[in-house]
C-alpha cells in the first residue's frame, strides 16, 4: 500500500518511522493541521482502559467495558520509501493525558497550537513538553477575525523560553504546517547540538 | 460485533515483549509459512500477517486499518513474533535523537512535499 508492492523476491525495506505530537486546546486546529499535511485522512485508535492502568472512568457496574474511545489523530507523511514522519494528534481532554507518555516516548519533538483568543487553553502543553525537556515548537493558528499580536507579547504571555521558535500558520495551510513540521525537526536538531555541547565541555 | 479482547483471550500483554511503540514497524517474515494453516491463530492474526507481506506497516496504522484497539493489535502481534510470522523493528530509542543526516533528510523531504 504505502511504500508499494515489493517486486518479486525482493524484501520490502524496513523504513525509518519518526514521530512529531501536535497538542494544543479544545478546537484549536490539531486535527485540521494533521489532515492538512497527511496522505491519509486523519484516523482514529481506541485506547485501553485496563491497559493504561488507571481507573479514569468508573466502570463499576459497567461489566466489561475495558476500552474506551480516545480519538487520537493520526496521519502519515511518505518522505521516502524508507524514510516516514507520523503525527500524531494528542487528546485535548485533561482525563486523557496519560496517553501522552505513551505518544511522547521516542517523539522527534512537538507542535503546540495556541489560539490567541484564549491562550491560556495551551499552558498545560507547553508545561507537559517543557518539564520532559521535549523540544516543541508553538504554532500561532490564525484563526480569522482574531487580533494579531506582536510576537513578544504571545511569548510573554506563554513565558516561553528565548529559544522556543514561536511560528504563524494556518493549520488548513500545507505550505505554513510544513513550515511548522520543519520549524520541529531544526529545534530539534537545535536541542541536540545543545545537549552534545554540555557533555563534552 | 466482537469484544476486541475476546481475541487476544483477554490477554492484554504478551509475553516476553516489551512495549511496542505505536510507530514500530511489522514486517511479514519472507520464510514464514502459511498462517492460515495455523489453527490457534485467529482471523485478525491471518489480516495483521496479510497486510504486512508486502508493506511493512506501523502499530498504528495496523490498528486503524484493522479498527481495533491499540492494545488488541499489540497482543496480537507479540503472538505472531512469538510464532516467527513477522518481526518488528524498533523506532529510535527516545534518549537518542535520529542521526543528523536523518534530520536533514526530513526536512528536505518536507521541503520538497
Ligand atoms: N479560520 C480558521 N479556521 C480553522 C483553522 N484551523 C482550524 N479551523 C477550524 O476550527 C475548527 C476546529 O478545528 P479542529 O481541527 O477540529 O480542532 P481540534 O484541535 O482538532 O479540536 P478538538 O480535537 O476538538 O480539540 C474546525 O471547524 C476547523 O475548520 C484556521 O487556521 N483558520
Ligand atoms: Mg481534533
Amino acid at each position: 500500500m504505502i511504500f508499494g508492492r515489493s517486486e518479486r523476491g525482493k524484501p520490502p525495506v524496513e523504513p525509518v518511522t519518526l514521530k512529531i505530537l501536535v497538542a494544543g486546546g479544545f478546537g484549536v486546529g490539531k486535527t485540521t493541521l494533521v489532515g492538512a499535511v497527511s496522505e491519509i485522512r486523519p484516523l482514529r485508535t481506541e485506547e485501553l482502559l485496563t491497559e493504561a492502568g488507571r481507573p479514569i472512568d468508573d466502570t463499576s457496574g459497567v461489566e466489561g467495558k475495558h476500552t474506551t474511545t480516545v480519538a487520537m489523530d493520526f496521519g502519515r507523511i511518505t518522505l521516502r520509501e524508507d524514510l516516514v514522519l507520523y503525527l500524531f494528534g494528542t487528546p485535548g481532554q485533561e482525563r486523557f493525558w496519560f496517553m501522552w507518555d505513551e505518544l511522547s516516548e521516542g517523539a522527534l519533538g512537538a507542535v503546540v497550537l495556541a489560539d490567541t483568543r484564549r491562550l491560556e487553553d495551551c499552558f498545560a502543553a507547553v508545561d507537559y513538553f517543557e518539564r520532559r525537556s521535549i523540544p516543541f515548537v508553538v504554532g500561532v493558528n490564525c484563526f480569522e477575525g482574531a487580533a494579531r499580536y506582536p510576537e513578544d507579547e504571545v511569548r510573554q504571555a506563554l513565558d516561553l523560553d528565548a529559544d522556543v521558535p514561536l511560528l504563524l500558520c494556518d493549520a488548513r495551510d500545507r505550505e505554513t504546517v510544513k513550515e511548522v513540521l520543519i520549524g520541529v525537526v531544526e529545534h530539534a536538531m537545535a536541542c541536540a547540538a545543545d545537549r552534545r555541547q554540555s557533555v563534552t565541555t | 460485533m466482537v469484544r476486541p479482547y475476546a481475541m487476544t483471550r483477554g490477554r492484554t500483554t504478551s509475553a516476553g515483549q516489551h512495549r511496542l511503540d505505536l510507530i514500530a514497524v511489522v514486517l511479514a517474515e519472507p520464510e514464514a509459512g502459511d498462517p492460515e494453516s495455523d489453527p490457534t491463530l485467529s482471523p485478525e492474526h491471518v489480516d495483521i500477517v496479510g497486510l504486512c507481506r508486502d508493506t511493512p506497516q506501523s502499530l498504528a496504522e495496523l490498528a486503524a486499518e484493522l479498527d481495533l484497539p491499540v492494545g488488541v493489535v499489540r497482543v496480537l502481534i507479540g503472538d505472531l513474533v512469538a510464532r516467527e510470522l513477522v518481526h518488528v523493528t524498533r523506532p529510535v530509542p527516545p534518549a537518542e535523537l535520529p542521526d543528523e543526516s536523518i534530520l536533514r533528510d526530513v526536512i528536505n523531504g518536507l521541503r520538497a512535499l
